[in-house]
């Protein structure tokens, strides 16, 4: 039954209810809001020394941003893991027709978390592993910051806590995440 | 410690409930399934009625301090929409917002550290940027 657990995946009425947990876990445990996009700005006022002379990375990190790359570590660790409980030839029971949209597309490999054939080292020199990876992830970084929060701070502690921010963020997230997958997928890939 | 500890219970669940997945992405953009909607519609619910207890009841934190939720600026709205659309764009290329960025990555899917650099690079231009960007 344990193993069943942790071998098959979790379902979404489970594991809804524990990411929402760490919301409250947070503030009555640390006294901290929930939310994970703010790493990517401690590890710029920490990593890149010349971020100091912008007023936007101008501040103690270690005191304001220390739990939050700590936080994120150990999503690393949880990641690290979750990979142990994955079974050989594991493939994500996606709907017939997400499978038949992709398929269309030239995605053959459904193995795994991601296309292996897209997301490759090998595959940074293409055009379409050029865009979804570091197009795609500039944006993720830029966009967060920009909108002052990601899935996390604002589609779960934002919306959770009723702010109008949050709400128009989360719109924002869709109609990129549309403009993806109905225009620039299709596009990208053929 | 506890930071570490509450990390890897968050990457643990992202990555058994397929939240890193690129293709539930994908399926939730095409609206094909109800999964990643009923984990963060399920999500916002348990922090929902939490924060109301927390507020109600005035909790206290273990330390004995006030709890104080952060705020975002509720004032104004062009960089929630901008920024917003932004994220998504990127979100759907990727298939994975920050935290799945991470777990991936201790998932063993070493390729993903290409996207997290390139999103921590995307942050320093925003903070480059910031004072010229319409908020």
């Amino acid at each position: 039954m344990i193993t069943d657990f942790l071998t098959q995946p979790m379902p979404w009425y489970i594991a809804g209810p524990l990411i929402g947990l760490m919301l409250p876990l947070l503030l009555v445990i640390a006294n901290k809001t929930f939310g994970i996009s703010s790493s990517f700005r401690h590890a710029c006022a920490s990593l890149i020394p010349s971020a100091k002379k912008f007023s936007y990375f101008n501040y103690d990190w270690r005191k304001q941003g220390g739990w939050n790359l700590k936080f994120a570590a150990g999503v690393i660790i949880g990641g690290l893991g979750a990979a142990f409980f994955i079974p050989e030839g594991y493939e994500v029971a996606i709907s017939k027709s997400t499978q038949a949209t992709l398929s269309n597309m030239g995605i053959q490999d459904f193995s795994g978390l991601m296309p292996a054939e897209l997301f490759s080292w090998s595959g940074l020199l293409s055009i379409p592993g050029f865009v979804l990876m570091i197009l795609g992830g500039f944006m993720v970084g830029f966009g967060a910051r920009y909108a002052g929060g990601c899935t996390s701070g604002h589609a779960i502690t934002g919306l959770a806590t009723l702010q109008k921010a949050s709400l128009i963020a989360v719109i924002g997230f869709f109609i990129g995440g549309i403009i993806t997958s109905y225009f620039l997928l299709p596009n990208l890939l053929g | 410690m506890k930071y570490l500890f509450f990390g890897t219970f968050f990457g643990f669940v992202l990555v058994k409930s397929e939240v890193v997945s690129w293709f539930r992405i994908q399926e939730m953009f095409y609206f094909d399934s109800f999964h990643m909607y009923g984990i963060i519609g399920s999500a916002i619910v348990t922090g929902l009625l939490t924060t109301l207890i927390i507020k109600k009841w005035r909790l206290k934190d273990v330390n004995g301090n006030e709890i104080s939720i952060k705020e975002k600026d509720n004032s104004v709205t062009k960089r929630y929409i901008i920024g917003g659309a932004i994220f998504g764009l990127g979100w759907g290329l990727t298939g994975a917002c920050p935290g799945p960025m991470y777990a991936l990555i201790g998932s063993g899917y070493l390729i993903i550290i290409v996207p997290l650099l390139s999103a921590i690079i995307g942050a320093f231009a925003y903070g480059a940027l910031q004072q010229k960007l319409p908020h």
